[in-house]
C-alpha cells in the first residue's frame, strides 16, 4: 500500500509520470514469468540486473517499427492512407508514435527522419513550419529522452532544417543520431551536424562503416540510448551483468574468466531465454499487435541484448589497483584484461542458441549499457572510464577504440568540451573521422556550459533538473535519471576537454 | 641507451612538451610539438620556462616535493614517473627554463606521431622557438610527410627563412608572431630587433608559405596596437589569416603583468583593430 500511496502522493511526479508507476507496480504483483533460483539469487546480490523489465512483460522492451511502410502504404489499424504532403506525413508518424510500445511505453524510436521526410520536403518555409510543430509535438507528448530519430548518412535540406530548429529549440526530446559514413556524408554536413551537437548536445555520430560491417543483412537503426537494432524488429529484452559484483567473487583474473564470467552469463543467457519465450509465446504482442499484423515488425528481426556494465571496476578490483587514476584508463595491463574478457563475453554469447533470434543469427547481441542512475560511483557505464579520471583526449579515445568491437547492439562514450571547439570544429571531424576507423562505434560531445546536457546516454535540460531538485515535475521522464545520475553517479562532472587539459 | 653501439644518427632535440591533439594550433586537430629555449624574452610571454635551456644548478632539485628530480653527473634529471606536476620546478627556476624537458631523436618523435595519425591531419612545430631547431625540423618533416600529414612551423621569425630553402620547400605553411611593428617598443616588449620579422612576412607571403599572422593585443598601448594591426593587415591584403589574441595574464611572469595588468583585454574593445582589418581586405581576421 505505502508504495502506491508513495506514487500517489509524490509532488514530482506528473499524472502520466504516476500512471506508468503504477503499472509498473502491477507488473511486479505477477509470478507467471519463470525465473530460475540462481537467477534470483544473483539478482538479490546484485551481480544481475533486470533493468526493472518486471514479472510479466508484455512488449518488446525496444521496437523499431519500419515507418517506410506507413510512408507506402499507411495502416490499416490506424486509418492512416499514404501520406501526400509534410503535413499528412508529420500527422501520420505522430499518430502512429502514441501506439508504439516499448519498456518506458514511448517509442524509442522514430525513424530516419531524412529518409521519411526528405520526400515531402517541397517548399522551405512550409517545411521549416511542419517540423517545427512536429518537434514540439514530439517534446512534449512522447515525454521521454529514449524517445530517438535518425538523420544521414546522405544530407537534404530537411536534416539542415532539423538542424537549425533544433538549436533553435534547445529541447532535450528526441534524442538524435547521424547515420555517418564519410563516403555518403559530405564533410559540410558534418560539421553542421557538429554545430549543433555542440550547442545541444545533438546528434551524436553512428559509425555507419561499422555497423554495417557487422552483418550485411541488418538494416539498423539507432533507438533508445544509442541501441542499435534492426529496423522492422528490435530487442526483446535487456538483462545486465555488473562485472564489477561478479570480480567480488574472485582475486584472480583467470578464475573470473575461467570460472565467475561464465557462471553468471549462463544464468542470465537462460533468463533471457525465459522472458524472450514469456514475450512470444504468453503475451499478446507477436499475436495480436497491429505493427506485427500489418507488417511493421517481424519477430525474427528482433533479438536478446546482453547487458554489461561495470568493466572498469572489474578490471581494477581483478589486478588490485586502488587508485583509479593508476588503474583502467591509465593503466595498459587493466585494458588488455578488459579485452580478454570482452572477447570470452562474446565467446559465451555467440556459444548460447537463443530463442526467435533468427536474423541475428539465432544468437543474443552484447550490449555496452549507460548505467542506471542507483547504480551508484562503484559501477561505470560499458565500457566506460570512470568519471573524474579521463586520461588525456588521445588517451580516452584510443582506449574505446579497443573496446567496441563486440558490442554490436551499441556502445559509446560521451566527450564534454570546452568552448574552443566551438571556433575548431573541423578538428572536432577529424577526430571522430579517426576514432571510427579505428574501431568506436559511437561518438557523442557536448560544450560544457549547455542547457540540455547527455547524462549517460539520454539528454536532459540541467534547468529541468534544477525543477526537480526544487520538488516539482518535470514533463520528461528522464530527469529523475538525471537527477540520480547528478547526484550518485556524478554523470555531469566528466572531465571537460580545454586547452588547459592538455597538461 | 649508453651502451648501445651508435650505428644510425638521428637528431636529437630538447623537447618541453607533445600535444598528441591541439585543436588551436592550425587548421584541424594536430599534434603539437613544443621546443625548448628562444631568443625572445617577450614580457607577457604565457610559458615563459620555455625560454632558456636548463643550466643544471639544481635550485629545482632541493624543491621537488616528489623527489622527481636528482642529480646525475653534474646534470638535473628528471623523472616523470615520480612527477606529481606540481610546476615548482618551474616557479623556483631563476633561469626561466625547465628541468622537465626531453632530448628526443627524430625517429622516436615520428614513431609516436604515427600513433596518433589517424586522428590528425598534421603536426604544427612551436615553442619556445622552434627554428632553434631548424636542421632537426627538416629532417623531421621530410619523415612526416611521408606519412601524408601536414608540417606547420610556429614561429617568432627571428631567423631569416631565406636561409632555409629545404625546410621551405618540405614545409606547409608558418604561422608568423607579429608583436609589434614600432621596432622601439617590439625591443622594449622582447628584448630583440624586429628587422628580421618584417622581412619574413614579406618573403613568407612571397613564396606563399603564410599561414597566418598573430598579434597580441595589448592593455593601454592603443598606438602600438593600431600601428601594428595597420601594418599587418595592410601586407597581407587579405592573403593569409590574420589573427588578433587579447592579452591574457595567465601564467605571464612579473615584469610582464607589471608591464601589462592582471586583466584580460576587452573583448568589446577589439572591434577597433577588426575594423583596421576589414578596411584592408583582411577578411578573415580572427578573434581570440
Amino acid at each position: 500500500m505505502t508504495r502506491v500511496h508513495d506514487i500517489v502522493s509524490n509532488p514530482t511526479m506528473t499524472y502520466q509520470q504516476q500512471l506508468l508507476n503504477l503499472a509498473r507496480l502491477a507488473e511486479e504483483y505477477d509470478t507467471s514469468l519463470p525465473r530460475d533460483k540462481e537467477f534470483v539469487e544473483a539478482l538479490e546480490e546484485q551481480i544481475l540486473c533486470d533493468l526493472g523489465e518486471g514479472l510479466a512483460p508484455y512488449r518488446p522492451r525496444y521496437i523499431l517499427p519500419d515507418y517506410r511502410i506507413l510512408m507506402e502504404k499507411g495502416s490499416k489499424t490506424l486509418e492512416l492512407d499514404p501520406p501526400t504532403d509534410i503535413w499528412e506525413a508529420t500527422n501520420a508518424l505522430l499518430i502512429m508514435y502514441k501506439n508504439v510500445p516499448s519498456i518506458t511505453s514511448f517509442p524509442v524510436w522514430l525513424g530516419n527522419f531524412t529518409q521519411l521526410l526528405a520526400p515531402f520536403d517541397k517548399d522551405e518555409a512550409e517545411t521549416r513550419k511542419a517540423m517545427k510543430l512536429f518537434l514540439q509535438h514530439i517534446d512534449k507528448t512522447l515525454t521521454d529522452s529514449f524517445v530517438h530519430a535518425n538523420i544521414g548518412p546522405e544530407d537534404a535540406r530537411i536534416n539542415r532544417i532539423i538542424l537549425d530548429l533544433t538549436k533553435e529549440m534547445q529541447l532535450a526530446i528526441p534524442n538524435l543520431t547521424l547515420i555517418y559514413d564519410p563516403a555518403r556524408t559530405s564533410d559540410e554536413f558534418a560539421l553542421a551536424c557538429i554545430d549543433c551537437m555542440l550547442a545541444t548536445s545533438k546528434p551524436s555520430f553512428a559509425n555507419d562503416v561499422m555497423y554495417r560491417a557487422d552483418d550485411n543483412d541488418w538494416e539498423y537503426g539507432i533507438a533508445s540510448c544509442y541501441n542499435a537494432l534492426h529496423v522492422g524488429g528490435g530487442g526483446y529484452t535487456l538483462p545486465r551483468i555488473r562485472l564489477y559484483n561478479a570480480s567480488l567473487k574472485t582475486d584472480d583474473p583467470e578464475d573470473f574468466i575461467n570460472r565467475v564470467l561464465p557462471h553468471y552469463c549462463e544464468i542470465l543467457l537462460r533468463n533471457m531465454d525465459q522472458r524472450i519465450r514469456y514475450i512470444v509465446e504468453e503475451s499478446n504482442f507477436f499475436k495480436s499487435n497491429f505493427l506485427v499484423k500489418e507488417g511493421f515488425v517481424k519477430r525474427e528481426n528482433f533479438t536478446g541484448m546482453f547487458g554489461v556494465v561495470g568493466m572498469a571496476e572489474c578490471v581494477n578490483h581483478l589486478l588490485k589497483i586502488d587508485d583509479k587514476m593508476k588503474g583502467y584508463g591509465h593503466n595498459k595491463e587493466a585494458e588488455d584484461l578488459a579485452v580478454r574478457i570482452n572477447d570470452k563475453l562474446n565467446e559465451i554469447v555467440n556459444a548460447h542458441e537463443g530463442v526467435y533470434c533468427e536474423n541475428s543469427h539465432n544468437h543474443y547481441v552484447l550490449h555496452a549499457q549507460v548505467g542506471l542512475d542507483c547504480d551508484g560511483p562503484e559501477i561505470s557505464p560499458g565500457m566506460r572510464i570512470p568519471i573524474g579520471c579521463e586520461p588525456q583526449l588521445f588517451e580516452h579515445i584510443s582506449l574505446e577504440t579497443r573496446m567496441h568491437k563486440h558490442y554490436v547492439s551499441g556502445i559509446g562514450d560521451i566527450f564534454k568540451l570546452d568552448d574552443t571547439w566551438n571556433n575548431t570544429q573541423p578538428a572536432l571531424l577529424d577526430i571522430i573521422k579517426g576514432a571510427f576507423e579505428n574501431g568506436m562505434r559511437y561518438f557523442t560531445a557536448y560544450n560544457a556550459d549547455n542547457d540540455v546536457v547527455r547524462v549517460t546516454g539520454y539528454l536532459v535540460k540541467r534547468s529541468e533538473i534544477e525543477k526537480y531538485e526544487n520538488n516539482e515535475a518535470s514533463l520528461n521522464n528522464c530527469t529523475s535519471f538525471g537527477y540520480g545520475a547528478k547526484h550518485n553517479a556524478k554523470s555531469l562532472d566528466r572531465r571537460v576537454y580545454d586547452e588547459s587539459s592538455h597538461q | 641507451m649508453q651502451n648501445r653501439w651508435i650505428v644510425e644518427y638521428t637528431m636529437k632535440a630538447p623537447i618541453n612538451k607533445i600535444i598528441d591533439f591541439s585543436n588551436v594550433d592550425g587548421p584541424g586537430n594536430r599534434c603539437a610539438i613544443f621546443f625548448q629555449s628562444c631568443p625572445f624574452r617577450c614580457l607577457y610571454c604565457h610559458n615563459p620556462e620555455t625560454i632558456r635551456l636548463c643550466v643544471n644548478c639544481g635550485t629545482c632539485v632541493k624543491q621537488c616535493p616528489a623527489q622527481a628530480l636528482s642529480f646525475e653527473d653534474g646534470k638535473v634529471v628528471w623523472d616523470d614517473e615520480k612527477c606529481v606536476e606540481c610546476d615548482t620546478c618551474i616557479h623556483v627556476c631563476p633561469n626561466l627554463a625547465t628541468p622537465k624537458i626531453k632530448e628526443i631523436e627524430v625517429d622516436d618523435l615520428v614513431a609516436h606521431i604515427k600513433q596518433v595519425k589517424p586522428f590528425i591531419r598534421g603536426i604544427t612545430v612551436s615553442g619556445g622557438e622552434c627554428m632553434n631547431q631548424a636542421d632537426y625540423l627538416l629532417e623531421l618533416f621530410q619523415k612526416v610527410q611521408r606519412l601524408g600529414l601536414t608540417c606547420l612551423i610556429d614561429s617568432n621569425g627571428i631567423h631569416d627563412f631565406r636561409k632555409f630553402p629545404e625546410l621551405m620547400q618540405v614545409c606547409d605553411g608558418v604561422m608568423l608572431d607579429v608583436k609589434a611593428v614600432d621596432p622601439v617598443f617590439h625591443q622594449e616588449l622582447c628584448a630583440c630587433d624586429n628587422a628580421m620579422v618584417l622581412k619574413n612576412l614579406d618573403y613568407l607571403l612571397e613564396i606563399d608559405k603564410l599561414e597566418e599572422v598573430r598579434t597580441v593585443i595589448l592593455p593601454e598601448r592603443d598606438e602600438e596596437n593600431e600601428k601594428t594591426v595597420r601594418y599587418v593587415s595592410s601586407h597581407l591584403q587579405g592573403r593569409s589569416r590574420y589573427k588578433l589574441i587579447r592579452y591574457r595574464p595567465f601564467g605571464v611572469r612579473e615584469a610582464g603583468i607589471t608591464a601589462f595588468g592582471n586583466h584580460t583585454y576587452p573583448k568589446e574593445a577589439m572591434e577597433q583593430y577588426e575594423l583596421i582589418c576589414r578596411e584592408n581586405a583582411t577578411k578573415t581576421c580572427v578573434i581570440i
